[in-house]
């Protein structure tokens, strides 16, 4: 096998690899699409604000320090302890269950019924107001998270396949922490699919996300369930914000990861969890295939729109996604 | 009180059908032009002009054009970050390439190229939906920031692919480039917005913005009426691209001077233009106006209060400045989720009546 | 209630303070936004030290000086709206800290007679002083940064680059695509193959690249990153086990932040630097016990002797000492900033006035003509060290290859004059 093919085929592995990075933040808006209709543009400062608090919690930062300071002259950060990563991954859970509750109780508790630009709009402020509540609380200093996780390439694989191509070739290259990241992916999704059809609030959840109206009717509290939606949402944006941020370090950028979604979203579907994680996967492959074969030739950095032409393109065959629910209009 | 019709005869179909029907309406809006036009290029100065008056016009002229195809049509975009850059692009190639011409054919010529750029990305709108078409059009965005930092052409191949706009007069008096003075700016910008405003007033209200909101109420039932949703929906994208085009190219030339594509016509301005829409009101000029006035000032009124008014460090201002702005769109959202506009409508109701309670 | 009193109080506090002469020196920090984390150890480090000069030396000259800072988040509206804000209270010179709001400013301070100094980013054509009147980019630029990194590749393969592999990486935009004719012209004169890749902001997902780098295998990487850009491209390499003694960023690229994260693999990681690092130097014990101790500091005092708050530091040094020239050229103690841009133009720095301030052997000696806005290019090379958890210089300042770059300057900054029709100054 010519050396050029391996290489393609590493690519393609590690395309698949992103594309399960991608899914993962993706899952976080198809929750909640499907059972509330909100697009929620807040995702991505989601995995943002988790990271943070967990990191925060963690270093046993004292939260407002900079508020506190600025007003009252002093000049605190830290209580001066440290919670294991166990234990502040909890504490953070925590926060984003009260998070999704003040989300319901105070914004859309009051906006039921509105029309889903609305809703969306009123998504942005809230990415907005927890952008800022999050730097005021936490400073937007860059913060290491490091909870453990191996990252770096794996040798044993790369020894185990450098045999396959010539002296030009090194052996697959695979990240670690990818690996880990799609395994937890997988396991996120199964446990989310069977929760979602055996347990009473899974089924419920279900119930809402096809019908609100029947769903009162037999007696489901809405109110509830989105509760309930937005915090797992908030625990998706937890572990994405834990896997992009391991690589990074903790900072305003993560909130960017959900342009990256996007492009996934619309080709899975705005509604369909197996979209979300299908649709990552061709766009990571895809993207990175391109950048392998064609970017080179064009100046490269093509990722960016590739992904949003990759899905515009299938669109075009499939207006609702791969898997989204077949558009029905009646007049 | 105010905004009474009791006495207003209409004699004439034109009087009938004029812009403000109502007289104090017409009056009100004669005393904004002449305030506009007489009084503060008279008073202004280089603070207020640069970080809120220029920003502020031409922003309600791209958020006009955004209005055009979200409010109007029913087409939500975001790319039109994108198409501020075309508009801007182009002007800067025609000013570079042909010193001669006056930079206002410039301008209208850059919204045109615009409008071409806006109609091909349209496309895909005869298929695709709602979030979908919102989605999609960021693949316009990313597309053509990229392209504009890709090809050297659009940049008459400069080190750094920044474009900077070089002086250009009007009158005989600098527009463009460092000595510019600032109520000449303001003048040409104030210019293009009220033709701009009037132009999309009266589209929208004839039987194209009639085709246009045919086509967002329902686009099935739109079609079996007669109304060709082809047509229909390119031509929002066209006219509302122009538009953006337009406050693309005044922008870059007369506002910032100079640019980078990823950097100022970035995704983040494709949001902010949602937004603006959004807040002010869908469907609504004067809703364009608010908006774009809402986001503009509003930052700089939160950090003068913050950061000079209460002597806060900058950063934490910072944070809690758009903590405020996103808890104020909330707010907005939930007191009225249509939009500055509706509150102004709300408002004439009550000055009408005002002060006899019925 | 009480939160609202406290901030009230504050704010009557700081109104009510008595009204002298002052020299400003507005700082344009950017403490929010996706490079808030390279920006605070900069504005703090330039806010400290004007501090320590009123704390402890009465100011330059006897006048007291102020920082006003203003945030940008690197937002070039919000660097308009900053720029005009702080124009107005007698600015002595700006440092926009962005290379887009530089761009912008270079023309509207040339109107307003305001010098902008734009220390290792920005405009690198603006070195040429005959063109740009207003605008100083000593002692270093981009260009000379390339140059000076290229030099020591070639040092560390043994004399000659011929045959070699170096690949440029970087951010796709101005800043990072101001190396790439400079590193052309080099790859023509020295023989070895230049390979671009670029970064598409933010940067948060880089495999693409680091996999094109792993085929490769470049003998040589230059890094222009920024933000996130650079831990993210420090991880991938050290995942990818490049070695990281051939890897080498700007001095944007080389900051304790940028390899922390990456942790013991990140060692040996190269950085061009054109000032010193660690806070072995007089003037941190100083700020210590003026500034810090005192509770006067901008930030926490956690970022005293990291790279970027040291960088804040010479910045603010320059400053001070061009104030200084002002002062003695003009004869008076309250300089404006007419007067600040003549001193610019006159800066000598010597060892004896770093050795004064408490930074000897920080930076390079130079001086600055009104042909020559740029100083002579010195750089050096800065590794990082994983164990001790420092960065230290592992060579002497050294020059550029002038050859390289000054014909350069000189085409970029003659097409910039017959795009505004600007003529020639110094004559």
């Amino acid at each position: 096998m010519s050396d050029t093919f391996l290489y393609g085929i590493e690519v393609v592995m590690n395309g698949l690899m992103a594309g399960v990075l991608y899914a993962l933040v993706a899952l976080g808006f198809v929750l909640i699409y499907k059972a509330s209709g909100i697009f929620n543009y807040a995702q991505g400062v989601m995995a943002l604000f988790a990271a943070l608090t967990l990191v925060g919690i963690m270093e046993g930062q004292v939260p407002f320090s900079h508020l506190i300071n600025a007003i009252f002259g002093t000049n605190i950060h830290h209580f001066g302890w440290e919670v294991p990563a166990i234990l502040a991954i909890f504490l953070t859970m925590g926060v984003m269950v009260l998070f999704a509750y003040l989300v319901q109780r105070f914004v859309f508790r009051h906006l039921v019924g509105q029309e889903p630009i609305i809703l969306f709009m009123a998504t942005i402020g809230l990415a907005y107001f927890l952008e800022g509540f999050g730097d005021l609380m936490w400073g937007s200093e860059i913060k290491k998270l490091d909870i453990g996780l191996v990252q770096g390439a794996s040798v044993w694989f790369e020894d185990l396949t450098s045999g396959l191509g010539g002296d030009g070739f090194y052996g697959f290259y695979i990240d670690v922490l990818d690996v880990t990241a799609a395994v937890v992916a997988v396991i996120l999704v199964v446990s989310l699919t069977l929760f979602s059809q055996y347990s009473k609030q899974g089924r419920a959840m279900r119930a809402v996300a096809d019908d609100h109206q029947a769903a009162l009717s037999v007696g489901i509290s809405l109110n509830f369930i989105w509760i309930l939606v937005w915090s797992i949402a908030g625990f998706v944006a937890l572990v994405a914000g834990i896997m992009w941020g391991a690589k990074s370090g903790v900072q305003f950028s993560l909130s960017l990861i959900a342009l990256k979604a996007l492009p996934v979203l619309m080709l899975g579907g705005f509604t369909s969890i197996p979209g979300a994680i299908v649709g990552g996967l061709i766009i990571g492959v895809g993207e990175k295939l391109f950048e392998f074969m064609i970017g080179p030739m064009i100046g490269g950095a093509t990722e960016a729109w590739f992904a949003y032409v990759l899905a515009l393109v299938f669109l075009v065959f499939r207006p609702q996604g791969l898997f989204g629910d077949k558009i029905i209009e009646r007049v | 009180m105010f905004y009474r019709e009791a006495g207003d005869f209409k004699t004439t179909y034109a009087d009938d059908s004029q812009t403000f029907p109502i007289k104090f309406d017409r009056y009100r809006y004669y005393l904004v032009l002449a305030v506009a036009f007489g009084v503060i290029p008279f008073i202004i100065n280089d603070y207020w002009a640069n970080a809120v008056l220029l920003p502020f016009l031409i922003y309600a002229i791209a958020a006009i054009g955004l209005n055009i195809l979200v409010g109007y049509a029913g087409q939500v975009s975001l790319g039109s970050g994108g198409f501020m850059a075309v508009g801007a692009y182009a002007t800067y190639k025609l000013m570079t390439s042909f010193p001669d011409v006056n930079i206002f054919f410039h301008v209208i010529i850059a919204g045109g190229i615009t409008a071409l750029v806006g109609v091909m990305f349209g496309l895909p709108s005869l298929r695709i939906k709602g979030f979908y078409l919102a989605v999609s059009t960021l693949a316009a965005q990313f597309f053509l920031v990229w392209l504009f930092n890709r090809v050297p052409w659009f940049y008459n191949y400069s080190a750094s692919g920044q474009i900077s706009s070089p002086e250009r007069t009007v009158f005989g008096y600098a527009v463009t480039g460092p000595n510019a003075e600032t109520w000449v700016a303001y003048l040409f910008c104030l210019v293009f917005v009220t033709i701009s405003a009037i132009i999309a007033r009266n589209l929208t209200r004839g039987a194209s913005g009639r085709r246009w909101m045919a086509i967002r109420d329902m686009d099935i039932a739109a079609e079996i009426i007669g109304v060709n949703p082809l047509k229909a929906k390119l031509t929002a994208f066209a006219v509302s691209s122009f538009f953006i085009g337009i406050a693309g190219a005044l922008f870059f030339a007369v506002y910032l001077g100079s640019a980078e594509v990823g950097d100022t016509f970035g995704t983040t301005k494709s949001f902010l233009l949602l937004f603006m829409v959004i807040i002010g009101g869908l469907g609504s000029i004067f809703g364009s106006f608010a908006g774009a006035a809402f986001l503009v000032v509003l930052p700089v009124l939160l950090k003068n209060v913050l950061v000079a008014g209460l002597g806060w460090p900058t950063d934490t201002a910072a944070h809690l400045e758009i903590l405020i702005i996103g808890g104020l769109i909330i707010t907005f959202l939930i007191a009225e989720p249509h939009g500055l506009a509706q509150l102004w409508r709300v408002a004439k109701e009550k000055l009408r009546l005002w002060p006899f309670p019925h | 209630m009480k939160l609202k009193l406290a901030t009230l109080a504050l704010g009557a506090m700081m109104a009510t303070g008595p009204v002298m002469a002052e020299l400003v020196f507005p700082s344009l920090a950017y403490r929010t936004g996706p490079f808030a984390a390279g920006g605070i150890p900069f504005a703090d480090g330039y806010s400290d030290y004007f501090t320590l000069l009123n704390a402890r030396d009465g100011g330059i000259g006897g006048v007291m000086t102020a920082v006003p800072e203003c945030e940008t988040a690197y937002n070039t509206e919000k660097g308009v709206e900053c720029y005009e804000a702080l124009k107005g209270d007698g600015a002595l010179v700006f440092q926009p800290l962005s290379t887009g709001i530089t761009y912008q400013l270079i023309p509207k301070t040339t109107a307003d007679d305001i010098p902008m100094h734009t220390m290792g980013y920005g405009r690198t054509s603006a070195k040429n002083g005959k063109v740009f009147s207003h605008t100083f980019n000593y002692p270093v630029n981009y260009w000379d940064g390339a140059s000076v990194g290229v030099n020591h590749f070639k040092e560390q393969a043994g004399g000659s680059l011929e045959g070699k592999k170096i690949t440029l990486l970087h951010f796709n935009g101005s800043y990072g695509k101001e190396p790439i004719p400079t590193l052309e012209a080099l790859a023509a004169q020295e023989g070895f193959d230049l390979t671009i890749i670029p970064i598409d902001y933010p940067g948060q997902e880089q495999k693409s690249q680091w996999l094109q780098i792993r085929r490769e295998k470049p003998d040589y990487i230059l890094f222009w990153g920024w933000g996130v850009m650079n831990q993210v491209a420090v991880q991938e390499a050290v995942n990818i086990r490049y070695p990281m003694d051939q890897f080498m960023g700007i001095w944007w690229s080389g900051s304790e932040n940028d390899v922390m994260p990456a942790g013991a693999g990140a060692d040996g990681y190269k950085a061009i630097a054109f000032h010193n690092v660690g806070s072995d130097f007089a003037v941190f014990g100083d700020i210590q016990k003026y500034v810090v101790d005192a509770g006067t500091a901008a930030g926490d005092g956690s970022n005293v002797g990291t790279v970027l708050y040291n960088r804040g530091v010479y910045a603010a040094f320059l400053a001070a000492e061009a104030a200084k020239t002002a002062q003695a050229m003009s004869g008076t103690m309250d300089i404006n900033a007419s007067q600040m841009r003549d001193a610019m133009e006159a800066l000598e720095i010597t060892e004896a006035k770093m050795a004064a301030a408490g930074l000897a052997g920080f930076g390079p000696e130079f001086s600055v003509s009104c042909e020559n806005h740029g100083g002579p290019g010195m750089a050096a090379i800065a590794q990082w060290n994983a164990t001790d958890q420092k960065w230290s210089l592992i060579t002497e300042f050294g020059p550029s290859d002038s050859s390289i770059v000054n014909p350069l300057i000189e085409a970029d900054s003659a097409a910039y004059a017959a795009e505004n029709n600007i003529a020639e100054r110094c004559n």
